[in-house]
């Protein structure tokens, strides 16, 4: 999908046929910020940018909403990035901050955390990701192999329902089945194990935490890969039987190679938010038995910004982890550009 | 995007038909079969064991709940659980504001979705490569928390609903899933008819797009809607009210609380503890319940936007 987004932007061209008024015209002046001389100002009026604009000027009014949204909720954020080089205390102004340079960044890799942050967030990423990008994948396969139709469809509907779950209620349950008291330990002591405290162990975090999100998610994230596979050709498939193909071969052999772009753009983007765990979801799990293993950058984040108010500080660590984000993005596109067709941008 | 999913129902068609000319399976096939379906049976009962659990758990009784007694089938079926959950007004008042919460920010954000969508899906719309630039950098750069929190604040809206209503309404995703939807879906034939008859932009808009658009409408709405309902976030950085916070805070109040937090001698420990765990299974359920009825129904859509998004020009 993504490589629409870059594709199709081109600049619009468009003959108009009037070309008399002025009112729509001079806005278009005012915005490209041409000087109003007569020769110009009559040249201007003739270029495909002005024809167009007069004709099409209305179609901007239905984009304010969403660019005075997007401009406040998003871009205004980005401009306070500022802070992050600053000594900021709440309520201080921007512009007129106590300017520390890099201080806080420096403070942060410093910092006796540093390591353990760096390496809880990747760890819970890649052990994540190791998990939960093929699954899908063998999921979607397995599905658009079965005989039955309606068995596919209903299994699904299955499949896709724990996404609905909300965050608190998954962590809720987990909790419940979880708990000292829980299902699982009352398994485990039936079984002749003893009761183990999975919420108040470290070791426990990861395991729970990634298993859960594929629980979660793992249906839902098919979607995509049975969406591509509904579009394979038959003729293929006809083709590779009549060659002596078995089921599983032509799995991998026509299938597979149909939804690999599908892959690769969902690799380059799952890499590009390898850094960008799900931390709403980590805050919920987090008890002080498990913080060894659980504190991740952005939990560290919220913490000093919102709870001890080190706004300035915690902006930078937040900065850190997302040009993290945006340089492996980056990489990830290069590279899947170089060695196949496929790339977001 | 009807045209394309009746291809490709079309195509499932032909397939099913073309597989009931085959031969014979061989061996191989058998045995592929038989582990695909095993494995398929296993994710199913996975994926519907814990929820089922939760529901016999919470009408059997609180001691066969914490015993291990309950596993297949609900035990000395009990409803104190619901009467309690019943009782609790901080869930019902949590209820109320997310209902309200959910609809006006579905409302929102459907409308600024869809009118901005329909403008970008235009060739014609003037600066059409910078409002794409625009809206493409929010999905791979932000700010962050806490120049997010900043605005917010700096705006007077903390401990205010708009808070939870105004920001994240126009998601660049949807947006740029739903500008698709206008340039698959809707002929430019009909555009430019209705241009001749000299109908005027708005007019256009929402006698002939709008009324075209309801697919894609119900998918944002109930993408929209879904992701309000279910997050406690921004409610837990933004609201301090307690008479404000939305369901999934209430929840998460009463869901992740710590097991050794009551006081009292041990007698009442075990009282609260049983019968806050009896609670917590009634929440769930009670928190879910709407999501899940409607759910049936509307998957379909949820899965046409996945597939209008994948879509390629």
């Amino acid at each position: 999908m993504a490589k629409r987004l870059s594709r199709d932007a081109e600049a619009a061209d468009m003959p108009a046929e009037d070309v008399s008024g002025t009112g729509a015209a001079a806005e278009a002046v005012a915005e490209v910020g041409q000087g109003a001389k007569d020769g110009l100002w009559n040249k201007f009026k003739k270029t495909d940018f002005a024809r167009n604009f007069k004709r099409n000027w209305t179609y901007l009014l239905f984009l304010i909403p969403a660019v005075v949204v997007t401009f406040i909720f998003a871009y205004i954020p980005i401009y306070g990035l500022l802070i992050a080089f600053q000594d900021y205390m709440p309520g201080d102004s921007i512009l007129h901050g106590y300017w520390i340079g890099i201080d806080n960044f420096k403070e942060f890799f410093g910092n006796y955390v540093f390591w353990n942050l760096m390496g809880n967030t990747f760890l819970l990423c890649i052990l994540g990701f190791i998990i939960g990008f093929p699954l899908p994948i063998i999921v979607a396969l397995m599905l658009n192999s079965t005989k039955n139709k309606k068995l596919s469809k209903l299994l699904q509907t299955l499949f896709n329902g724990p996404h609905f779950i909300s965050l608190v209620v998954l962590v809720g349950m987990l909790y419940l089945f979880f708990g000292r008291y829980g299902l699982v330990n009352n398994i485990i002591e039936s079984a002749g194990g003893e009761r183990y405290s999975f919420f108040l162990e470290a070791e426990a975090f990861r395991p729970m935490y990634i298993l859960s999100s594929n629980w979660q998610d793992f249906g839902w994230s098919s979607i995509v890969y049975l969406a591509a596979l509904s579009g394979v050709d038959t003729a293929q498939h006809e083709a590779a039987t009549i060659d002596g193909a078995s089921r599983f071969q032509r799995v991998l052999h026509v299938d597979f190679p149909a939804i690999a772009p599908i892959v690769s753009v969902m690799l380059i983007m799952s890499i590009g938010g390898l850094m960008g765990v799900g931390y709403e979801k980590v805050l919920l799990m987090q008890t002080d038995g498990n913080l060894e293993t659980s504190e991740i950058i952005a939990t560290y984040v919220y913490k000093q910004g919102i709870k001890n108010l080190r706004q300035g500080y915690a902006t930078a660590v937040g900065l850190f982890n997302s040009v993290i984000n945006l340089v492996l993005l980056v990489i990830a596109n290069t590279v899947s550009r170089k060695f196949s067709e496929n790339s977001l941008f | 995007m009807t045209t394309a999913t009746e291809n490709i129902s079309e195509r499932v068609q032909k397939h099913e038909k073309q597989k009931k000319h085959h031969v014979k399976e061989s061996k191989g096939d058998r045995v592929y079969y038989a582990i695909v379906y095993i494995i398929l049976a296993l994710l199913a009962i996975i994926v519907v064991y814990p929820l089922y659990f939760v529901v016999i758990a919470s009408f059997s009784s609180a001691d066969a709940v914490l015993a291990g007694k309950v596993y297949l089938f609900p035990v000395d079926i009990d409803f104190t659980g619901y009467i309690r959950c019943f009782e609790r007004t901080d869930i019902w008042i949590g209820y109320g504001n997310t209902i309200w919460y959910t609809a006006a920010y579905t409302i929102l954000s459907v409308v600024f979705t869809v009118t901005a969508a329909w403008a970008l899906s235009r060739k014609t719309l003037p600066f059409r490569r910078f409002f794409m630039i625009f809206f493409t950098i929010t999905m791979f750069f932000g700010g962050g928390l806490i120049p997010f929190y900043k605005v917010v604040s700096d705006l007077g809206m903390l401990d205010n609903p708009l808070s939870i209503i105004l920001p994240g309404t126009v998601s660049a995703w949807n947006l740029f899933m739903a500008k698709t939807f206008f340039q698959t879906g809707v002929p430019d034939s009909i555009i430019e008819a209705a241009e001749l008859d000299g109908a005027n932009r708005l007019r256009l808009f929402v006698s002939v797009i709008l009324p075209l658009s309801m697919p894609i409408v119900a998918v944002l709405a109930l993408y929209y809607a879904v992701g309000q309902w279910n997050s406690y976030f921004n409610a837990m950085i933004f609201l301090t009210d307690q008479n404000l916070y939305p369901l999934q805070l209430v929840l998460k109040e009463i869901l992740t609380a710590s097991e050794s937090t009551t006081g009292g001698s041990g007698e009442t420990i075990l009282e609260q503890f049983r019968l806050a765990n009896q609670l917590k299974y009634v929440t769930v359920i009670i928190s879910s319940l709407p999501v899940f009825c409607i759910y049936p129904f509307v998957q379909k859509f949820f899965a046409q936007g996945v597939m209008v998004g994948s879509l390629k020009d």
